[in-house]
């Protein structure tokens, strides 16, 4: 696998979210605004690349029987940094967020991660695998976000997390009257989820099944080139 | 802190407030081990133990250690490593009594230690400033919720199984669906706090 292909398997391939049911617990909860989603995606992307680097650093120097150990810990300090900075220069975001921000500690894609491919591979590869994958989360959780945000308030729109009173831009897409608040609700979440996760394996069913007839063919190919050969 | 107030706490924690239906956390062993009803409870008493336990153990090293030595923000790192060592114990005891219990749940017991759910009860026992009788009745109240959830979600998986499911939906798609229409069920319960207040209290 070159790094390119590594680089981009977490956005469809192999996404962490849709394709290998990680980290769920942060992307139904937080999925509300387009805010929340952004700032937990910068969050995790900061948290999983720094991760990478420092448990490839530790990876010949790391006994295999207390790996777990090391990872949670290496993970939690870098946690508990994000979480300060976050309290001290975005608390809009710190309150929206909430126990979500301390909680990432226990997303399973960083440990995940850690654990499948840091403890394996040289640093410049796990950080572009940290990379890769928080990118792949990050789009997952706004494209869910987007979509329950225009459902439940017809409004799509994004502030600035340092002044929150600062608008970056806001676009008012669907009229009052036609909107379904159901989707701010934990309802709306597990339905979301539930349908992105389907059209995800629906696009993969798909893929696979043009792949095999594609082998099919090939095959057919090569007997009849065979026979005539005869 | 009277009795009938750890009361209406103990409803909102476990039906109302509930901790995979309402605050999404520990999804990961929901969607996981909820294939069989028996794992479903033995996962539930395991989560129980681990709960209750580092709630206590956390609880006293917080205030009896972290906060006389003004290291608050240490309580992360401090939580995890407590919660990862009691889930080492019971892994132990469980392979001990009960292989086949150790076998169902096989690679979702460690993982209690990436659960959401301890790592949230530590911390919001903290964060909320709860006394220790609230405290414990928190931390009781959340996996009692948690493991209710879980076994009534997984008799619903149970027959799941012999239906027919459009393809791209089958497995974990089917099953959110149905963990959705369980938070629609279960939000009809939050009268129930104004009713204890009223009725019993």
């Amino acid at each position: 696998m070159n790094r390119k292909e590594n680089f981009t398997a977490g956005f469809i391939r192999e996404n962490p979210v849709f394709g290998l049911y990680l980290g769920l617990c942060s992307t139904l909860a937080i999925t509300t605004t387009l805010n929340n989603a952004i700032g937990m995606g910068v969050a995790v992307i900061l948290v999983l690349v720094m991760s990478n680097v420092i448990i490839s650093c530790l990876r010949k120097v790391t006994p295999s029987e207390i790996r777990i150990p090391v990872y949670i810990v290496v993970i939690a300090t870098l946690v508990k940094i994000i979480q300060m900075l976050i309290k001290a220069y975005a608390p809009a975001l710190d309150s929206a967020l909430g126990v979500f921000i301390p909680l990432i500690v226990v997303n399973c894609i960083i440990l995940g991660r850690a654990e499948a491919f840091a403890s394996k591979n040289g640093i410049f590869d796990s950080a572009l695998d940290g990379l890769g994958m928080g990118l792949g989360y990050t789009v997952s959780i706004i494209v869910m976000s987007a979509i329950r945000q225009l459902l439940a308030t017809g409004i799509l729109s994004f502030e600035n997390p340092f002044h929150m009173d600062q608008v970056i831009f806001s676009l008012k897409l669907i009229p009052e009257d036609y909107v379904i608040s159901m989707f701010s609700q934990p309802f709306g979440a597990f339905i979301t989820f539930a349908f992105l996760a389907g059209a995800l394996a629906a696009y993969k069913n798909h893929q696979n099944a043009k792949e095999a007839k594609k082998e099919a063919e090939a095959k057919k190919q090569a007997a009849q080139l065979a026979k005539e050969a005869k | 802190m009277d009795l009938g107030n750890l009361f209406v706490l103990f409803i909102t924690f476990t039906l109302i407030n509930n901790v995979i239906l309402n605050q999404f956390l520990g999804i990961c062993p929901f969607m996981g081990v909820s294939k069989k009803s028996s794992s479903a409870i033995g996962m539930g008493a395991a989560v129980t133990f681990v709960i209750v336990a580092a709630s206590l153990v956390t609880y006293a090293l917080y205030y009896w250690v972290l906060e006389p030595l003004k290291l608050e923000y240490m309580d992360l790192i401090t939580f995890i490593l407590v919660i990862a060592s009691l889930v080492q114990l019971v892994e132990m005891v469980i392979k001990k009594m009960s292989p086949a219990l150790y076998k169902a749940l096989g690679v979702y017991l460690p993982l209690i230690t990436t659960n959401c759910v301890v790592l949230n009860v530590t911390l919001n026992n903290i964060s909320e400033g709860y006394t220790f009788a609230e405290m414990l009745t928190y931390s009781i109240a959340i996996p009692v919720g948690f493991t209710l959830v879980l076994y009534i979600f997984s008799t619903i998986r149970e027959r799941l199984d012999s239906s027919n499911v459009p393809t791209a939906f089958q497995g974990n798609p089917i099953a959110l669906i149905v963990a959705g229409i369980m938070a629609l069920a279960f939000s009809g319960l939050a009268g129930l706090v104004e009713f204890t207040h009223c009725y019993i209290i």
